[in-house]
């Protein structure tokens, strides 16, 4: 469609004139600048909403919300043709079957081997033997081998060594779905562990006595310790009603040496909620402080993420410093439960808070342990009340704590917004279905590519500079204040605003940190090899050698000029006043600025998250335009190079 | 751009020729500027009643007045003492952490200031024309705004002499009542009238402009720390007084020591450096949304949270940058 217009959100001035089209895989909005020609791409998973307005004077307007928070106002001339891109965006926004999806068609021209060999680069079998299992207290076990007890769960989960294969169906026919209790966590330290269910099938007063056989067993694997903690991470209310649906919780009678706690975190709709409300506060246009804190606080969200930290950190409190081993679960254990449980792992271990061990972490208490993706993130069309913001909020969890520990994280920012990003674009296999044993079936390793690969091969963009193994921060648990700490808990501009450039430091300190590494360790390479040659010469005493020592090295000079301030910010509208004065200042202050951003160097590497993956698909033949890199060697969106490395970096 | 305080219109339309001949002096013929007011219309027509007032157009026609009301004076101390309070509320939970913020009203205060000097650097900047800021007095509201936005426009400003150099003038010399509105601070009872805190939220906005310019200004969080310590209590006398008069008269500058001649000591002054910096010769717009500008934690909670975790940190970026 020709002549669609993309509005800005924040500056109603700024508006594109450009042409829109649309792919079996993605929507695509071209500008029509004769040298920019910029592009945007938006993936059909990645749309979580369209909305047609009401027709003006200049067009039918469209506004297509995203999953990544990304929000797209189109301005289509003709009423018909508005109408016709929204019935085919609702259709393919909404696929019916897996294979519709974008990872089975991307194509990153890798071979078999290496495709396999990016599975393999997470390996739960490792993580468990890193962790230290299986030793005297804790064995794999393989009753689920054929999915026959717990079909959510994956074939091998690890129990105590005293739990034998009667304990553990018996007792995983009295937890919702089958969830028995399994490790997620093993302190070899002190022999704590974090076991994770769901919740009992104990209604009133049904007791099961293999279940209460199956928590002894989690603590005779603790001698450390003659107690457990049970972790219900519902509020107490809502554990209540499920009794009467014959669930409910653990009672302190019937299971010896246990002790009872509630943490109350919400269940999935209220999440969801909180995240529309939060999110309509960001798409308020001009609002004062008043309505941007109000409206925060009336959706809750930072209540909610505090009570999840909060968990957590009761959690790793029990086991590193009481050295008591801790049952977590809320309902089908496999939301709050996973969040509760990495949140701890995370605070615990250090070894997750590297970037390999992060992608670890979320393989085991997400991927593997069942956490619904599907349904949760809407791969597929289907029941809108499964969708909730879950795994979103664990990663703000971990945001909030690179907040406050900046020294703690081998990963940066950028890395926990592209894998959100990649858990709702369906782009690699990772994150679909709702299961193991789904995923299987389908073949996923066989038919997609894997995400953790994809990263890993660009991890140089996802460090963070001030990250040093040794660091004090890195030895043994974090530990988060707890009071008062309602103001360490931040809004996330960087998720929630991502794609509003205006509203972020235009200066990256991390990038600009990362490259003075990059710098200080090449100059100090340079300092070697010229200190060898100076030996080798002084060695050679002839004189007469006429050195030509003169050559540079490495050109690549890192020339680290963060005030290469070409890149001129602009003002935002700071008065309505001025707007209808006739503008005396050169008129091409404006476009100047913008046409800066995206000028061919910087297009290399322009803001990525918008024009995702031009090159590297196989579906867009029929494509009239190119990327304007054109090539396979477009960084893609994982590369998370913006606009502003691009000249940190110019040499 | 010119600083000045309020015509003295009053009730009657009063007119100065020698005022108006000075603002016409100004500009050029066919020229136009802006006149910035600090308060609203309405405050502004209602001071006619006590004989103050604004420049009327017919008199001063090639001026096109603006009005920003920016808060000063008692309400601005109740809302610095209510943002103190929340702060330190231990039994403040989550659910009411923003509304207590909110109700503060200190980060509208701040987005205020912001705004206006943007809005004065705007016209200069880009509209290329002259600026008179004025309030009523001349001595609160007006600085806030020359003050900072010659921290936006101007690149000399953000050098740690420069800032110095920048306090003195639009500050201390252009007669900023420090003893008058630096008395107590947040947790006194006593409401003084006097009391206000402007120059903490000048150093409130230079802190925002910092956060979101993090390699722009010379200096680093602790200077501004540290003239919010001196200005209300100090071993130094650059900020005793409420003008140069008295200074004169108290003769401050005999009988005691200089605090810029202490920060610009050596060792002092490495304290005190941004290790990020690196000269930005151009005009630094801020983002003045919500989103963009943020409670300062190093001031507002500086007693209570905990601050090894981020000092650690720029220990970190300060030995990455010696390091090369």
């Amino acid at each position: 469609v020709e002549n669609v217009r993309l509005l800005d959100r924040l500056s109603s001035r700024k508006a594109v004139l450009g042409t829109l089209y649309l792919t079996a895989t993605h929507v695509i909005f071209v500008e029509n600048g004769s040298e920019t020609r910029k592009e945007t791409w938006v993936l059909h998973s990645q749309i979580s909403s369209i909305e047609k307005q009401a027709t003006t004077a200049t067009g039918c307007p469209l506004l297509i919300r995203c999953k990544n928070f990304q929000v797209i106002q189109l301005v289509i001339p003709q009423e018909r043709d508005c109408h016709d891109v929204y019935i085919s965006l609702i259709r393919l926004a909404r696929p019916v079957k897996y294979e519709e999806l974008y990872c089975f068609s991307f194509n990153p021209k890798l071979d078999k081997e290496e495709r396999e060999q990016g599975w393999k680069l997470v390996d739960l079998n490792e993580e468990y033997n890193r962790m230290g299992v299986p030793n005297n207290y804790w064995q794999i076990c393989d009753v689920n081998r054929d999915y026959g007890v717990c079909d959510s769960y994956p074939t091998e989960v690890y129990v105590p060594k005293s739990a034998t294969a009667h304990i553990i169906v018996g007792s995983s026919k009295f937890r919702s779905r089958r969830r028995f209790p399994a490790l997620s966590y093993y302190c070899k330290d002190n022999n704590a562990s974090i076991c994770r269910s769901s919740q009992p099938l104990s209604g009133f007063s049904a007791r099961c006595l293999e279940d209460e056989q199956m928590l002894q067993a989690i603590r005779k694997a603790n001698p450390g310790s003659d107690f457990i903690y049970v972790v219900d991470t519902r509020p107490k209310l809502n554990a209540m009603a499920n009794r009467a649906a014959g669930k409910g919780y653990e009672n302190e009678d019937n299971y010896s040496n246990i002790k009872f706690q509630f943490i109350g975190i919400e269940n999935i709709h209220v999440m969801r909620n909180s995240l529309q409300k939060m999110l309509e506060v960001c798409e308020l246009k001009s609002p004062s402080m008043s309505d941007f804190l109000w409206g925060l606080e009336n959706s809750g969200w930072l209540k909610h993420i505090k009570a999840i930290m909060d968990a957590g950190i009761f959690i790793a409190k029990a086991v590193a410093e009481e050295g008591v081993s801790v049952l977590v679960h809320c309902s089908d254990g496999w939301d709050r439960t996973a969040q509760v449980c990495s949140v701890a792992s995370l605070l615990l271990d250090p070894y997750y808070r590297t970037m390999k061990g992060f992608m670890v972490l979320i393989e085991k208490d997400w991927v593997s342990f069942g956490h619904k993706f599907n349904h949760r993130y809407g791969n597929l069309d289907g029941d809108p009340k499964e969708i909730s913001p879950v795994i979103d909020q664990f990663i703000e969890c971990v945001w909030q704590l690179m907040e406050q520990f900046p020294c703690a994280f081998e990963f940066n920012e950028r890395f926990l917004i592209h894998i959100q990003h990649h858990i709702y674009s369906c782009q690699f296999g990772n994150f679909l279905c709702n299961s193991q044993k789904e995923r299987r079936e389908l073949k996923i390793q066989e038919r997609t590519y894997s995400l953790w690969a994809h990263l890993w091969k660009n991890r140089a963009d996802y460090l963070n500079p001030l990250y040093r193994s040794d660091h004090s921060q890195n030895q043994g648990t974090l530990h988060p204040q707890i009071a008062p700490c309602n103001f360490l808990y931040k809004f996330w501009s960087g998720m929630y605003n991502r794609f509003e450039k205006g509203l972020h430091p235009r200066q990256s300190i991390t990038d600009y940190l990362m490259a003075v590494k990059e710098e200080t360790q090449q100059l100090e390479e340079e300092l070697e090899v010229l200190g060898e040659r100076l030996a080798n010469l002084q060695k050679s005493q002839l004189g007469d050698n006429k050195v030509k020592s003169k050559q540079q090295d490495q050109s690549k000079q890192l020339r680290l000029s963060t005030s290469n301030n070409s890149l001129a910010n602009t003002p935002q509208e700071y008065s309505n006043d001025l707007k209808s004065f006739p503008s005396w200042s050169p008129s091409q202050g404006d476009e100047e600025d913008s046409a800066l951003i995206l000028t061919q160097d910087n297009l290399k590497s322009s803001d990525p998250d918008l024009s995702a993956n031009s090159d590297q698909e196989s579906g867009v033949e029929d494509l009239s335009c190119r990327s304007p890199s054109g090539g396979g060697c477009l960084p893609s969106e994982d590369s998370g190079k913006d606009s502003d490395e691009a000249i940190f970096l110019a040499g | 751009m010119l600083r000045s305080s309020q015509p003295l219109t009053g009730p009657n339309r009063k007119r100065c020729r020698e005022d108006e001949t000075l603002l016409g002096t100004i500009l050029d013929e066919g020229e136009r500027g802006f006149i910035i007011d600090t308060r609203s219309a309405q405050a502004a027509k209602q001071a006619r009643m006590t004989g103050g007032g604004t420049e009327p157009k017919s008199s001063y026609p090639q001026w096109r007045r603006l009005h920003r009301p920016l808060e000063r004076g008692r309400p601005l101390q109740e809302s610095f003492a209510k943002l103190v309070e929340a702060c330190s509320d231990p039994s403040l939970s989550m659910d009411r952490w923003l509304g207590r913020l909110e109700s503060s009203r200190w980060l509208s205060h701040v987005k205020a200031a912001l705004s206006t000097a943007c809005l004065a650097a705007q016209c200069m900047d880009r509209e290329e024309a002259k600026v008179l800021v004025h309030g009523a007095e001349g001595t609160d509201t007006t600085l806030l705004v020359t003050a900072l936005a010659q921290v936006i426009l101007d690149p000399s400003c953000r050098t740690l002499a420069g800032f110095q150099g920048l306090l003195e003038r639009e500050w201390i010399q252009a007669g900023h009542p420090f003893h008058l509105r630096c008395a107590h601070s947040a947790y006194s009872h006593a409401r003084l009238k006097q009391e206000a805190p402007l120059f903490l939220l000048f150093l409130d906005c230079v802190w925002q402009l910092s956060r979101q310019f993090p390699f722009s200004l010379e200096f680093g969080e602790q200077l501004l720390l540290s003239l919010f310590d001196n200005a209300y209590a100090s071993a130094y006398g650059t900020f005793l007084c409420n003008n140069e008069k008295e200074r004169s008269l108290c003769k401050v500058k005999e009988s005691t020591h200089s605090l810029w001649a202490w920060l610009n000591r050596p060792e002092e002054q490495q304290k005190l450096l941004n290790p990020l910096y690196s000269h930005n010769a151009l005009v630094i717009w801020p983002s003045v949304e919500p989103q963009s500008i943020q409670l300062w934690q190093g001031l507002f909670l500086r007693w209570i949270r905990p601050s090894q975790h981020l000092d650690e940190a720029w220990a970190e970026i300060q030995r990455l940058v010696e390091e090369n």
